[in-house]
């Protein structure tokens, strides 16, 4: 064994001899982040743009006429973009609500990894997400009509719940997995009921996971789109059909000023979400 | 001591499916029975009513080429999700320079939030005519203003689900990476081995499984993604979540729209059927 030992935990004895690759190595890797950095943020930027754009015509590189007023027109009233604003973020809270309200029993009960058939009902949960759904949305729009739940909160809120269900099992399984259990079981000694000892132990213990799942489930029904699409027709409109109505009709401010209210609460989830969810529950989830 | 009995083996059960019943109730009535509804009615002749293939033969000689595209830009951009997100996860994981690491850490995560109705829209200001893309180009002297053309087709949408679907696929492998034993890593760099080689002979056979899990979550993710096309693809040809809509909203076609579904669903079945393959040939193998 003549090879010297790992080359990157000792510096180098001839700094000299390793300039020229290192230079080039990080030219290179300047270069393909900033390339990353471009093709992440240059739609990013181009939309910003498009909101505070009057006038752009095509050989110009940038608008030639700037200015806020699109946004006056789209929080106008009659536009119907306040409108569906509100009712998208009415649809996420109901959603939220349905699926940790149905969720947190699941997840709970599978967070116990000797349960049997445990990985069958696992893979029962996946389901929504292991199929495309759009021929399922179309279904289930068929089925919301004969039951008089198609153009309503309360079926595009089903809908949205479907999807988010997912998510919010198994991250509140992995949850209460992670938590361990000697605290409840100390409880339970101490006397106290299972429906007590879940209470005011297992579930505040759990709450960070169970709010990051509530964050997930929230995005999910704000960027729901084909479920919306199919079940929502004609009285139900969200922020995201609004959206694609305004952007077919060849509105570029309007679709981007929305797209922009749609992108508001994502980014600052971004920024909180990772406080929640800590890197152990995401390691545990789907185990 | 009672406790201690009924928490063993199958008695455990029943507590739990009583925890597990709504979710169960409602993954199985709203996504399992729908799912079931349009596998059947794809092949139910709604002018016969016969059960044949007649929804089939229609589907195929209409979309035929919509079916052929949907495959190809799925299978592409699924491919280049999971090259660039090993790149990533591998650069993250096996970076020696911190600061190149904390950016590109920092950097590749933000389209993991943004919604896919957001990112249609970013990239169809952006790959448009008159779009950023095209001006950047225009002025780095790469294209001519008069041979600018619009990336708004099947390019602009596998475009659009690796921006979207790459930090998702990131994130998940890297995190599979970061929880590896780096013993082996470490003794390979001692050797001399160079990170290429490293990350393509021991970190990726190692995240194998979670590399599949990432792809196939995203290869359904865009056979169902309906806003992308929609909003990306003016005309024809396009993907078969619009041809389904349209045959829905404009004919009241199920059967066609059912077949379709079939369709989309025999494809990610042969997605499902690779990782099953996978895991088999990994469950055989000594460990």
């Amino acid at each position: 064994m003549n090879q010297p030992v790992s080359l990157s935990s000792l510096p180098p004895l001839h700094p000299r001899a390793f300039r020229m690759p290192a230079a080039v190595g990080g030219i290179v890797r300047g270069l393909l982040i900033g390339l990353l950095a471009v093709a992440i943020f240059g739609p990013l930027l181009n939309m910003l743009i498009w909101t505070v754009t009057e006038a752009w015509y095509f050989p110009a590189k940038l608008p030639v006429r700037w200015g806020f007023a699109f946004w006056t027109k789209v929080f106008r009233p009659e536009a119907g973009a306040m409108q569906a604003l509100w009712t998208s973020l009415v649809i996420a809270v109901l959603t939220v609500l349905l699926s940790l309200a149905i969720a947190i029993p699941a997840g709970y009960a599978l967070s116990k990894r000797d349960l049997p058939l445990r990985s069958l009902f696992l893979l029962f949960f996946l389901l929504p997400q292991a199929f495309p759904t759009i021929a399922v949305h179309l279904n289930i729009a068929r089925i919301f009509y004969g039951l008089g739940l198609t153009g309503t909160i309360a079926g595009v809120m089903l809908v949205h719940a479907i999807q988010g269900l997912v998510f919010a099992v198994w991250i509140a399984s992995a949850t209460f997995a992670a938590i361990g259990s000697e605290q409840v079981e100390a409880a339970r000694n101490l006397g106290a009921s299972p429906l007590r000892a879940f209470l005011t132990i297992s579930l505040p213990l759990a709450a960070p996971g169970l709010m990051a799942s509530a964050i997930f489930v929230f995005l999910i029904s704000l960027d729901e789109f084909s479920g919306t699409f199919f079940v929502g027709v004609p009285n139900v409109r969200t922020l995201p059909l609004t959206m694609l109505n305004a952007a077919l009709e060849g509105n570029y401010q309007i679709a981007s000023i929305t797209a922009l209210l749609l992108l508001v609460p994502s980014v600052l989830f971004m920024l909180f979400v990772e406080r929640f969810l800590k890197a152990d529950v995401l390691s545990g989830v789907g185990k | 001591m009672a406790r201690l009995s009924s928490t063993s083996g199958l008695g455990r059960l029943g507590p739990a499916l009583l925890l597990m019943a709504p979710a169960v109730v409602m993954v199985g009535l709203l996504f399992v029975y729908p799912l079931l509804v349009s596998l059947a009615f794809a092949f139910r002749n709604e002018s016969t009513g016969a059960w044949d293939l007649a929804n089939f033969q229609k589907a195929f000689s209409l979309y035929g080429n919509d079916i052929a595209l949907t495959a190809g830009v799925t299978v592409l951009a699924t491919a280049l999700v999971g090259v660039l997100a090993i790149a990533i996860a591998g650069y993250l994981t096996l970076g020696e320079n911190p600061r190149a690491v904390f950016v590109l850490r920092w950097l590749y995560r933000w389209p993991l939030f943004i919604p896919f109705v957001v990112a249609a829209q970013l990239m169809r200001t952006f790959l448009a005519k008159n779009g950023m893309l095209n001006n950047a180009l225009m002025s780095l002297g790469v294209v001519d203003p008069l041979h600018a053309i619009s990336l708004l087709d099947w390019r602009g949408v596998v475009i659009t689900f690796v921006w979207k679907q790459l930090p998702f696929a990131a994130l998940l492998i890297s995190g599979a990476m970061a929880s590896m034993d780096r013993s082996m890593i470490e003794s390979a760099r001692g050797l001399g081995a160079g990170r290429f080689r490293i990350l393509l002979e021991i970190v990726v056979p190692q995240v194998m499984s979670t590399v599949f899990v990432a792809l196939i979550l995203s290869f359904v993710t865009m056979l169902s993604a309906l806003s992308v096309p929609m909003m990306i693809v003016a005309g024809s040809p396009t993907l078969l979540t619009v041809d389904m809509a349209w045959r829905v909203n404009s004919y009241g076609d199920y059967g066609v729209a059912n077949a379709l579904g079939f369709v989309s669903f025999a494809m990610s079945g042969v997605a499902a059927w690779f990782y099953l393959r996978q895991g088999l040939r990994e469950g055989g193998k000594p460990r």
